[in-house]
C-alpha cells in the first residue's frame, strides 16, 4: 500500500528497466524448449519403462538376437532362395524384395496407364475425354483395400481352374491360380547381346551429346531420335543372330494340378497389381492433366509463331513446362503406391508388412523390434525417394535473372 | 444507273453442320478420320461393355427377397443387400438401440447441412456446436452407461456407423493437433522446429496399415499394467496421430500464404504470439485450408477400411463377413459393388463440394 501510493523515486538511468526474465521472449523461448526435451525424454523413458516391463513379464526376449533364428514358415513367392530353415533376417530380405517387386512394376504400369488416361482427359474428342474423366471419378473414390478385395476375392475364384485355363497360343496360361508366361533363358554366348545392348546405351548417350554440340555450334540438326532407335534394336539384334540366336523360351506346361516352369505370377500379385496400378493411375492422370493445363496458352500460341509444328511444340515447349508441375506430385504418388503396397497383407500378398510384421511378428513375438524395422524401411524408402526429387526440383527450377 | 439497296438483306441461317447437334458432333466427334474411327470404336466398346452390366444389374437382377433361393434370374442378387442392409448399416448394434446410432446420424446431417448452406446465420455458434457438444452429445449416445440408455460395447459397433465414426473422430481429433504441429513447424525455437519436423515427417513416411499394427501391438506394451484400451479406442489412438501429420502439412500450407504483413500488423497491434495467431492468422489460414482438409477427409474416409485388418468390422468388413456366411456364400461381387457404391457416393460429393469451396474461397484476381 505505501509504496503505491509513495511519489516515483527519480530515475538517474534513462535506460528501460531489465524485464524479468518471464517476459523476455529469448529467455522464455529457452525454458519453454528446455522443458519440452524434457517432457520428451520423460515421455519416451516412461513408454520404455512399461514396455521393458511388460515384455519381461512375458518372457519375451529383446533385442535383434532373434534375427539369426530359423523362421520355420514358408513363403508362397520368393525372389531369392528361401527353405523354412531360413532365419527372421532373411525372411525381411524376402519381403523387402516383394515389396520392392509389386511397387517397381506398380509404379511403371501406373505410369503408362496414368500418362495415357491424363493425355486422353485433355483430348478434343467428346468421347475420349468423358470416357477418361469417368474412369478417374470412378476409381479415384473407391477405397484402394476395397479394389485389392474386390479383384481377388470376387474375380480371381470366377477365373476357370487350372485344366480349363484361358490359353493364347501354347504360350500364356491365365487361371485362378495364377497367371503363365513363358520365361526367357539365356544360353552360353546370350552375354553378348546384352554387351551389345549396353554399348548401344552408351553409344546412344554419346551421339545425343555430340549431335547437342553440333547444334549449338552449326545450327544443324540431328535426328537424334530414330538413330538412336536403330542403335539400341540394331545393335544387340545383329549381334544376337551373329551368335546364333543363344535364347530358348521356357513354355509353362500343365503338369498333375498347376501348371510349372516359365514365369508364374501368383494370383496375389495380380490382384494387388491391378488394383495399386488403376488406383495410381486415376491420381496420375489428374496430375497429369492438370501439369499440362498449367502451362500458359501463350506459350503454345508463342511456339507456333516461332514455326514450331503442333508436335514440336509439345515436345520442346509444353511438356518440359509441364514436367515441372508434374514431377514433384508425380514423386508423391509413387511414394503412396509404395506404402499402399503394404495393402497387399490383406490378400496374403507376401510382402514386407505381411511376412515380416504379420507372420514373423507371430511367430517370434518381437513386436518392438519388428515394428520398428519395418516402419524404418518405409521411412528411408519415403526419404530416399524424397530427397531425390528435392535435388530434381532444384535441378528443373526456374533460373531467374 | 445505280442500284441502291435501302435495307440491308436478311442473314443467312449458319450451315447446317456447324450449329446445332450436327455441327457439335462434327467438331467434337468426328472432326478428323482418325477422330471419327476413334469415335465409332470406343462407342461400340462401350455399348458392348455397358448392354451385359446394366443387363446383369437391373434388368436381370432380383431385388426382393429374404433367402437365397429368391436369386433366380441369372443377375445381380440385391437381395443379399436388401437383408443384410440393417447390418451393413449398424453392424451388431442391439436393435433396440439402433434408434440412437440413427439420432445421432440426424443431428449431424442437420448440423453439417446448417454448416454448409450459406443463407443460414449464426455460422459460428453452430460451428461450436458441431465441434465441441456433438462428440460429447454422440459419444453419450452410442456409448450409453449414462441418462438411463444402457450400455453399448464398441466391439458391436459396425458398419457404415462404425466407418463414419473412425472417419469423424479421426478428423475432429487431428485438427487441433495438427494446428499445434504445423505451428511448431514455423515456429523461431529450432528444438520446437525439429521435434516436429521429425513427428510429421515420420508419420508421413510410413503406410497406415503398419501404424495400425503399431496400435494395436504395442500400445498395450507401452502402458503401464492393466491399463487397457479397447480395439477401437486403440486404433482411433493411432489414425489420429497418423492423420494429424497430413492435417499439419495442408494446415501449413495456408500459414504459408498469408502475407508478411498481416503478421506485422498483428505484432504492431501489440498481440502476443498466441492472440495474433487465434485473432489474425488462423481464422484466415484454416478459412483458406477448408478444401484442403476436405481432400484429406475423402483420404481418410477412404483409409477408414483398413481397420479390417486388426479386426474391427467397417462397412467393408461387414460386406465381407456377410458374404463368407455359408448361407450366401457367392455373392462377393454384389457385396463388394455394393460397398463401393456407399463409399463413392461419399468420397464423390465431398470432392464435388470441395471443388465448389475452392471456387468460392478464391479471392486472387
Amino acid at each position: 500500500m505505501a509504496t503505491k501510493n509513495a511519489p516515483p523515486a527519480i530515475e538517474t538511468n534513462l535506460a528501460p528497466a531489465k524485464p524479468p526474465f518471464w517476459n523476455d521472449p529469448e529467455k522464455r523461448a529457452l525454458l519453454f524448449q528446455i522443458l519440452l526435451v524434457v517432457g520428451i525424454f520423460v515421455f519416451f523413458a516412461y513408454i520404455f519403462s512399461n514396455t521393458l516391463y511388460n515384455l519381461e513379464k512375458r518372457g519375451i526376449n529383446t533385442g535383434f538376437g532373434f534375427l539369426s533364428s530359423p523362421a520355420g514358415f514358408g513363403i508362397a513367392q520368393t525372389l531369392i532362395p528361401y527353405t523354412e530353415a531360413d532365419s527372421f533376417a532373411t525372411t525381411f530380405v524376402v519381403g523387402l524384395l516383394n515389396t520392392l517387386l509389386v511397387a517397381v512394376l506398380g509404379i511403371f504400369l501406373a505410369t503408362i496407364l496414368g500418362f495415357t488416361i491424363g493425355i486422353a482427359r485433355l483430348s478434343k474428342n467428346w468421347l475420349v475425354s468423358r470416357i477418361a474423366m469417368t474412369y478417374i471419378e470412378i476409381f479415384r473414390n473407391i477405397p484402394l483395400l476395397l479394389q485389392i478385395l474386390f479383384w481377388y476375392r470376387a474375380i480371381v475364384p470366377m477365373l476357370p481352374g487350372p485344366r480349363q485355363s484361358q490359353a493364347l497360343g501354347d504360350t500364356v496360361f491365365l487361371n485362378n491360380r495364377g497367371l503363365f508366361l513363358p520365361k526367357p533363358i539365356g544360353e552360353p554366348g546370350f552375354g553378348w547381346t546384352l554387351i551389345a545392348f549396353a554399348v548401344a546405351v552408351l553409344g546412344v548417350f554419346l551421339l545425343k551429346r555430340w549431335a547437342r554440340l553440333r547444334q549449338e555450334n552449326t545450327g544443324q540438326q540431328f535426328p537424334v531420335f530414330w538413330t538412336s532407335v536403330g542403335l539400341l534394336i540394331g545393335l544387340p539384334g545383329l549381334v544376337f543372330l551373329l551368335t546364333g540366336s543363344p535364347l530358348t523360351w521356357e513354355l509353362p506346361a500343365l503338369k498333375g494340378f498347376n501348371f510349372q516352369g516359365g514365369i508364374s505370377i501368383i494370383p496375389e500379385l495380380g490382384a494387388l497389381l491391378l488394383a495399386l496400378t488403376i488406383y495410381t493411375a486415376a491420381f496420375i492422370a489428374e496430375i497429369v492433366r492438370s501439369g499440362i493445363q498449367s502451362v500458359y496458352k501463350g506459350q503454345t500460341e508463342a511456339a507456333a509463331a516461332l514455326g514450331l509444328r503442333p508436335n514440336r511444340a509439345l515436345q520442346l515447349v509444353i511438356i518440359p513446362q509441364a514436367m515441372r508441375v508434374i514431377i514433384p506430385q508425380l514423386t508423391s504418388q509413387y511414394l503412396n503406391l509404395t506404402k499402399n503396397s503394404s495393402l497387399g497383407v490383406a490378400i496374403g500378398y507376401p510382402d514386407l508388412v505381411a511376412v515380416f510384421a504379420g507372420t514373423a511378428l507371430n511367430q517370434s513375438g518381437q513386436a518392438v523390434e519388428i515394428i520398428f524395422m519395418t516402419m524404418l524401411v518405409y521411412l528411408v524408402i519415403s526419404l530416399v525417394i524424397s530427397g531425390l526429387m528435392n535435388w530434381y526440383n532444384q535441378r528443373m527450377a526456374l533460373v531467374e535473372r | 444507273m445505280a442500284i441502291i439497296v435501302q435495307s440491308p438483306s436478311p442473314s443467312l441461317p449458319p450451315p447446317a453442320n456447324t450449329t446445332g447437334l450436327m455441327g457439335w458432333m462434327r467438331q467434337n466427334l468426328f472432326s478428323t478420320v482418325g477422330n471419327s474411327l476413334l469415335t465409332v470404336v470406343l462407342f461400340v466398346g462401350i455399348v458392348s461393355l455397358l448392354i451385359p452390366l446394366v443387363q446383369w444389374a437391373f434388368i436381370d437382377a432380383d431385388w426382393v427377397g429374404t433367402t437365397r433361393d429368391d436369386c433366380k434370374s441369372g443377375g445381380a442378387c440385391w437381395v443379399f443387400v436388401n437383408v443384410h442392409f440393417q447390418q451393413f448399416m449398424y453392424g451388431l448394434y442391439p436393435e433396440a438401440e439402433r434408434w440412437r446410432v440413427s439420432l445421432v446420424a440426424v443431428i449431424l446431417v442437420i448440423t453439417l447441412a446448417a454448416l454448409m448452406i450459406p443463407k443460414i446465420p449464426g455460422k459460428k455458434y453452430i460451428g461450436i456446436f458441431a465441434l465441441f457438444f456433438f462428440p460429447i452429445v454422440a459419444f453419450y449416445l452410442l456409448v450409453g452407461n449414462r441418462f438411463g440408455l444402457p450400455h453399448v460395447e464398441t466391439n458391436l459397433w459396425g458398419g457404415l456407423m462404425l466407418t463414419l465414426v473412425i472417419a469423424i473422430v479421426g478428423i475432429v481429433a487431428a485438427l487441433p493437433l495438427g494446428i499445434l504441429l504445423a505451428l511448431g513447424r514455423r515456429s523461431k525455437m529450432p528444438i520446437v522446429r525439429s521435434v516436429c519436423i521429425a513427428f510429421i515427417e515420420i508419420w508421413r513416411g510410413v503406410p497406415l496399415i503398419t501404424v495400425l499394427f503399431m496400435s494395436s501391438v504395442m500400445l498395450p506394451l507401452f502402458l503401464p499394467e492393466g491399463m487397457d484400451f479397447d480395439k477401437l479406442l486403440r486404433a482411433l489412438v493411432g489414425i489420429t496421430l497418423f492423420q494429424s501429420a497430413y492435417m499439419a502439412e495442408v494446415i501449413r500450407g495456408g500459414l504459408q500464404a498469408i502475407p508478411k504483413g498481416q503478421y506485422e500488423a498483428a505484432s504492431a497491434l501489440g498481440l502476443n504470439y498466441w492472440q495474433s495467431m487465434y485473432k489474425v492468422i488462423l481464422p484466415q489460414a484454416l478459412k483458406m485450408v477448408i478444401p484442403g482438409i476436405v481432400n484429406t477427409f475423402i483420404s481418410l474416409f477412404k483409409d477408414t477400411s483398413l481397420v479390417l485388418i486388426i479386426g474391427l468390422f467397417d462397412l467393408l468388413a461387414i460386406v465381407q463377413a456377410a458374404f463368407s456366411n455359408p448361407k450366401w456364400l457367392g455373392f462377393a461381387v454384389e457385396g463388394y459393388v455394393f460397398a463401393a457404391l456407399v463409399f463413392w457416393i461419399f468420397c464423390f460429393s465431398m470432392s464435388r463440394y470441395s471443388q465448389h469451396l475452392e471456387h468460392k474461397l478464391r479471392t486472387t484476381h
